[in-house]
């Protein structure tokens, strides 16, 4: 269970400070948890304060009721927090079987390898000697990004939109992955998402705008209030562009 | 051989034993052991200068030579000529590579000559590495030249290695292709310390179809300097394309000069030179994997030479 205590990050801007989160206190302790809202609002920074990449200027985060606030990103890492990033990152000459290996903390053999790439809809042989570098497209690496987090079966995975920069066929088999995901985790998970397909798989879903939670639920008490709004009309608009 | 010159044997040609094939074992400047075979002979030179002849007979296929050096005599200088006659149409593998152990005082060095002449059609895959070692204060040098040219159709794939341990290295490569001949090198150096390394390749494409690919990967850590520079020019319609990227560590150094000269309007050359840091997001992605700070660097080092 993840607990979010009074969080607050301010980001200086051209000598301004600028209030990204105000004041957000969150549970995550379902299985899978929603967090939605408009450009802007925070879902992202609040993803990065809990794996340890942005120091929050006050508040705390409890981790099974371990204080975890002033733990680093690899201390994090270690006690069992995953996150997957948006842009997932490259690397030249690290093949995607060093970087599963590197997730799963062992040497894993090619059968392994093969489990969590098929898991996310990947051929263990065509892509386990590739480089994670820029000859993988950004659906195929987002997909390995997911399956380092596979490797990892960690207490809290954390999901900064998955479906960004992914191609509408790839988003097909990128919510069958979460679906599975789903029925078979055995900690919590957290996933920044304006898909309506993907809050449809949630729990429990929580609305930021600008840096607060302006409401939060079940799913079938937010979604409906969040469905044909203009907000979630526009983000579904960005994804078929 | 004891086992410091068996350690060094396995660090530059990744010899457990006597190997398969023709070979020329150099140990602190004497023969250590030579075996021709039916179609590659090894002999001294026959100008009076250190070193060998290695002649591989005309369609000679899947053999390797292989020519390590080893030092362990501290003060030991010495520069060998290799030539290097590949027949026409051979395939052939030569290993060479040089392991210094310097405990003394005083500085050991080794310089490598090594001419290829690549007959037509023949294909060779050069590999040479480069390692040293030792707690003493004298200063291991190694500063190869390898010469090659290859005629109509011959291909060279040369891969050099100097990961660590040499304090200088000043390594010369000029190679002239003919028709459709080429030529791939892929260089690797990672230093560190107070050590320096330059490279200098110039390849000249002569003849139509010839196509040369240049690319070097380097880590320049601690107070380490590098320098690179590759020269192709392009003589007649054909393809270059040179590449230097580096990783900057530290307060290391680097420069890439990259130059290309066309003088045929059908040449197509192309160079790319990079330097940077380690990128902080890669350092985070590992992080967020349970990696410490020290253990991601690592990672990306070893991905990145590997």
């Amino acid at each position: 269970m993840l607990e979010l205590k009074n969080i607050c990050y301010a980001a200086e801007s051209a000598g301004q400070g600028k209030e990204i989160l105000q004041d957000v206190s969150l549970t995550i302790d379902d299985r899978f948890v929603a967090i939605t809202g408009p450009n802007g609002s925070g879902k992202s920074t609040l993803a990065k304060v809990i794996a340890g990449i942005i120091r929050p200027t006050s508040g705390s985060i409890y981790l099974d009721g371990e204080d975890i606030t002033d733990l680093s990103v690899t201390e994090r890492a270690r006690r069992g927090i995953s996150f997957a990033f948006q842009q997932p990152v490259r690397f030249k000459g690290i093949t995607v079987k060093d970087l599963i290996s590197l997730a799963a903390g062992k040497k894993i053999n090619i059968t392994e390898a093969c489990g969590y790439l098929s898991e996310v809809g990947l051929c263990a042989r065509d892509y386990i000697d590739r480089e994670v570098d820029a000859s993988l497209s950004g659906g195929e690496l987002k997909r390995i990004e997911i399956a380092t987090i596979l490797a990892r079966g960690t207490r809290v995975s954390v999901f900064d939109e998955p479906e960004a920069g992914i191609d509408l066929w790839s988003f097909n088999n990128l919510i069958s992955v979460f679906e599975k995901m789903y029925r078979q985790t055995k900690g919590n998970i957290m996933i920044i998402s304006h898909q309506e397909r993907i809050l449809n798989i949630a729990d429990k879903i929580v609305v930021l705008v600008n840096g607060k939670v302006d409401r939060q639920g079940s799913r079938a008490e937010i979604l409906p209030t969040i469905l044909g709004t203009t907000a979630c009309r526009a983000l579904t608009d960005k994804m078929e562009d | 051989m004891d086992e410091l010159e068996k350690m060094l044997l396995m660090q530059v040609a990744d010899l457990h034993k006597v190997p398969e094939g023709a070979y020329n074992i150099r140990k602190d400047g004497e023969t250590d052991g030579r075996r021709s075979t039916a179609n590659i002979e090894i002999v001294p030179r026959k100008d009076g200068k250190s070193g060998i002849d290695i002649i591989v007979r005309p369609f000679t296929k899947n053999e390797s030579v292989h020519i390590p050096v080893v030092i362990t005599k501290t003060g030991l200088q010495e520069t060998v000529y290799n030539d290097f006659y590949i027949g026409e149409g051979a395939d052939v593998l030569i290993i060479a590579g040089c392991g210094i152990h310097n405990c003394g005082e005083q500085q050991s060095e080794h310089s490598g000559v090594h001419s290829f002449h690549v007959g037509k059609g023949a294909k060779v895959r050069y590999v040479e590495k480069h390692y040293a070692e030792g707690d003493g204060k004298g200063e291991s040098v190694m500063n190869p030249t390898t010469r090659v040219e290859i005629e109509e159709g011959g291909r060279m794939e040369m891969e050099t290695t100097q990961i660590k341990g040499v304090d200088s290295t000043v390594r010369v490569t000029r190679a002239s292709l003919a028709k459709d001949a080429s030529l791939v090198i892929r260089e690797k150096i990672y230093t560190h310390g107070k050590q320096f390394a330059k490279t200098d390749f110039s390849v000249d494409l002569n003849g139509e179809g010839a196509g040369a690919d240049v690319v070097s990967r380097s880590v320049a850590a601690e107070e380490s300097s590098q320098e690179f520079l590759s020269r192709i020019n392009g003589n007649a319609a054909c393809h270059g394309h040179t590449e230097c990227d580096a990783i900057i560590m530290d307060s290391a150094h680097v420069a890439a000069i990259p130059c290309l000269t066309a003088n045929s309007v059908e040449a197509e050359l192309i160079h790319e030179a990079a330097i940077g840091k380690i990128a902080g997001e890669q350092l985070v992605k590992l992080m967020t994997l349970g990696l410490d700070e020290a253990q991601a660097e690592e990672q990306i080092i070893k991905g990145f030479l590997s």
